[in-house]
């Protein structure tokens, strides 16, 4: 049994058609309950639910409060290397694209880590491409050593890795992992990712199970929205998130939602996710799994970002460069994998967050 | 276990006047936990070492309680034994003190916490000169072995944590508070005041209260609320209040007459 015979239960699944036949007296009956199944979130997340939009607000501030209290989490990702061999017709560093080539040496990342912990940052997130001769474990092992004397928790999200991998890698100081499966729909996974390793569907769909398994205590999961249709991705990452809970209740499992923009890399989304869709999505999947994390990142807007605070959210990243050397090297002139539209700095972050009754948490993990 | 003349709480060789211990986690400003401390005269405080940024620019919890009160470090974020004693030697390690609250926590949806991994390390760092404050799950058999393992108090669970719905587990905290060798500290799941003194009133020796202070919107209102709950509650205790009844109880009994 893994999340794969979850995705075919609903290969089939018309979600068209459910979505259009929800009735308002069956969304009120999904907000009303406490313990919601499969088809009280799809209730949630159809069209009609934005509706009740203020009413899943006022619930899952609720909820969110009593398992988090009014605070929000810190972290920073660091990309110490753009080399990838996919083909994934939608990123700026897939391997068609002629944009120059950088990896960091194990100097340069320490020069990295020290201007990003002396930002205040704790927690860090190791980001590569999927080029694995030119990030080999050894690479990776000593990136994890360096990274530990300045950060007290290091999470990875790089290219998927079995679950050996990963557990040496877990054994060297790496506690939490994300993957992102880009689309739960297959027909169009399979479009968009046209040659690499990634184009294995399965193989990446089970990444958070293998991690899991190698016994990493957080797992941060998520669509690209912008590849497959919205409502079903929530929907499948949603479950997906809640199978990966159930299996592994030792684990801490998050959520992400980086959606396209027309803007980036000039490549247009087939749909464009609303800001007030992606508030629905946030609201739906934080009453559907009550301890969820859910992460926001600088590819959102400083304004969009300051209002999220009382609608579920628990992680901010903030400070963040997307290009391989973007905080102490200047003079690299590497690609960003997206543009950052949150251009504050940590302080100025900080700063919102506590100005909106929110207490920014730096550390929150041990390297034991 | 009860001196009533003084009737202070002892737990490794320290004396406690309050019976209210508080935490840490979940305020929106930790500018709230000082002024709280005062306000609920709170003498122990936990606090996550997964929390605690000793480094040189980090902004440390620690320096936002009073050297007057107890630190009382937990093991959050521990999933098994081992993981609780690593942690709770690099909390000695940091300056945190020599009382450790034991959480071994595996099932993050319901946060409840596991007794047997519990017990485990409990054994371990008493030996090692620890004072051991275990959270559990109201378990007596448990209970009894965490005093076989050198615990100094157990701290059985109301209702999960942050759920604020009291004392689900009562019945069960009951038979713990009236066999226990070592005090019972009631922890998580106390939302309010009545809640904690109905606590204190069974003969708890303390409670520990955190996300119902920390999340409240008053939060220093809130810790003195829970203060006077915690004294009231335990004068009644202590005052051998009399049981419920089943039935009424006339106050003038109707064989008064019948002299012995």
């Amino acid at each position: 049994m893994s999340f794969m015979n979850v995705v075919k239960q609903f290969e089939d699944f018309d979600f068209d058609a459910y979505f259009s036949s929800v009735t308002l007296s069956d969304i009120q009956q999904s907000l009303r309950r406490d313990h919601l199944e499969p088809y009280d979130l799809l209730n949630l997340l159809s069209e009609l639910a934005q509706d009740v939009l203020e009413e899943m607000a006022q619930k899952a501030q609720q909820v969110t409060q009593q398992y988090f209290g009014r605070t929000i989490g810190m972290y920073a990702p660091l990309y110490i290397s753009d080399y990838c061999s996919n083909h994934c017709t939608y990123c700026g560093f897939n391997c068609a694209s002629d944009a120059k080539r950088l990896k960091l040496s194990i100097d340069q990342i320490e020069q990295e880590a020290r201007v990003i912990s002396d930002m205040g940052i704790r927690h860090i997130l190791v980001l590569t491409g999927e080029a694995p001769a030119q990030t080999p474990m050894s690479y990776l092992k000593e990136t994890v050593e360096v990274l530990k004397k300045y950060f007290s928790s290091i999470g990875i999200e790089m290219f998927p890795m079995d679950e050996d991998a990963y557990r040496q890698l877990k054994n060297a100081g790496v506690d939490s992992l994300t993957v992102y499966q880009e689309t739960y729909d297959q027909k169009i996974y399979k479009q968009v990712h046209l040659k690499g390793k990634k184009a294995d569907y399965q193989y990446r769909l089970l990444t958070p199970e293998r991690g899991a398994k190698a016994g990493f205590r957080s797992v941060n999961i998520g669509p690209l929205f912008g590849l497959g249709e919205p409502g079903p991705e929530a929907f499948l990452a949603g479950l997906h998130a809640k199978y990966l809970e159930q299996t592994f209740p030792d684990v801490e499992v998050s959520l992400s939602l980086p959606r396209m923009t027309k803007a980036a890399g000039g490549i247009a989304p087939r749909y464009t996710l609303s800001d007030r869709r992606f508030v629905q999505f946030i609201l739906a999947w934080r009453l559907f799994i009550p301890r969820l994390g859910i992460s926001v990142s600088t590819r959102e807007s400083a304004q969009f970002r300051d209002r999220l605070l009382n609608l579920g959210v628990t992680r901010y990243s903030a400070g963040s460069k997307t290009d391989v050397g973007g905080y102490a090297l200047k003079d690299q002139e590497a690609t960003p994998q997206f543009e950052v539209t949150d251009i504050r700095s940590v302080d100025e972050v900080s700063q919102m967050i506590r100005k909106n009754g929110f207490q920014p948490v730096f550390k929150d993990w041990e390297i034991f | 276990m009860i001196e009533k003349q003084k009737d202070a709480l002892v737990l490794g060789d320290t004396e406690f006047k309050s019976r209210l211990f508080t935490g840490t986690g979940k305020f929106a400003s930790r500018d709230f936990i000082t002024p709280m401390l005062e306000a609920s005269q709170s003498q122990m405080i936990t606090v996550a070492l997964r929390r605690v940024d000793s480094s040189e620019k980090g902004d440390n919890i620690l320096d936002y309680i009073p050297k007057s009160v107890t630190l009382l470090p937990n093991t959050s974020g521990a999933r098994t034994a081992q993981e609780a004693v690593r942690i709770a030697r690099i909390a000695r390690e940091a300056g945190c003190g020599n009382f450790i609250k034991i959480e071994v926590i595996t099932d993050m949806q319901y946060l409840l916490p596991h007794n047997h991994e519990t017990l485990l390390a409990t054994e371990i760092l008493a030996k090692e000169g620890f004072v051991v404050l275990p959270y559990m799950m109201p378990d007596i058999t448990v209970a009894k072995q965490l005093y076989d393992a050198g615990a100094a108090a157990v701290m059985p669970l109301g209702s999960p944590i942050g759920t604020n719905r009291g004392l689900e587990m009562k019945p069960m905290i009951k038979m713990i508070i009236e066999t226990s060798k070592i005090p019972v500290v009631v922890d998580a799941g106390i939302g309010r005041p009545s809640q904690a003194a109905e606590a204190m009133e069974m003969g708890a020796d303390a409670v520990l209260v955190n996300t119902a202070i920390a999340t409240s919107k008053d939060p220093i209102l809130a810790g003195k609320a829970f203060a006077y709950a915690v004294k009231a509650g335990r004068m009644a205790y202590l005052s051998s209040m009399a049981d419920e009844k089943n039935k009424a109880s006339a106050s003038s009994p109707l064989t008064g007459f019948l002299r012995k």
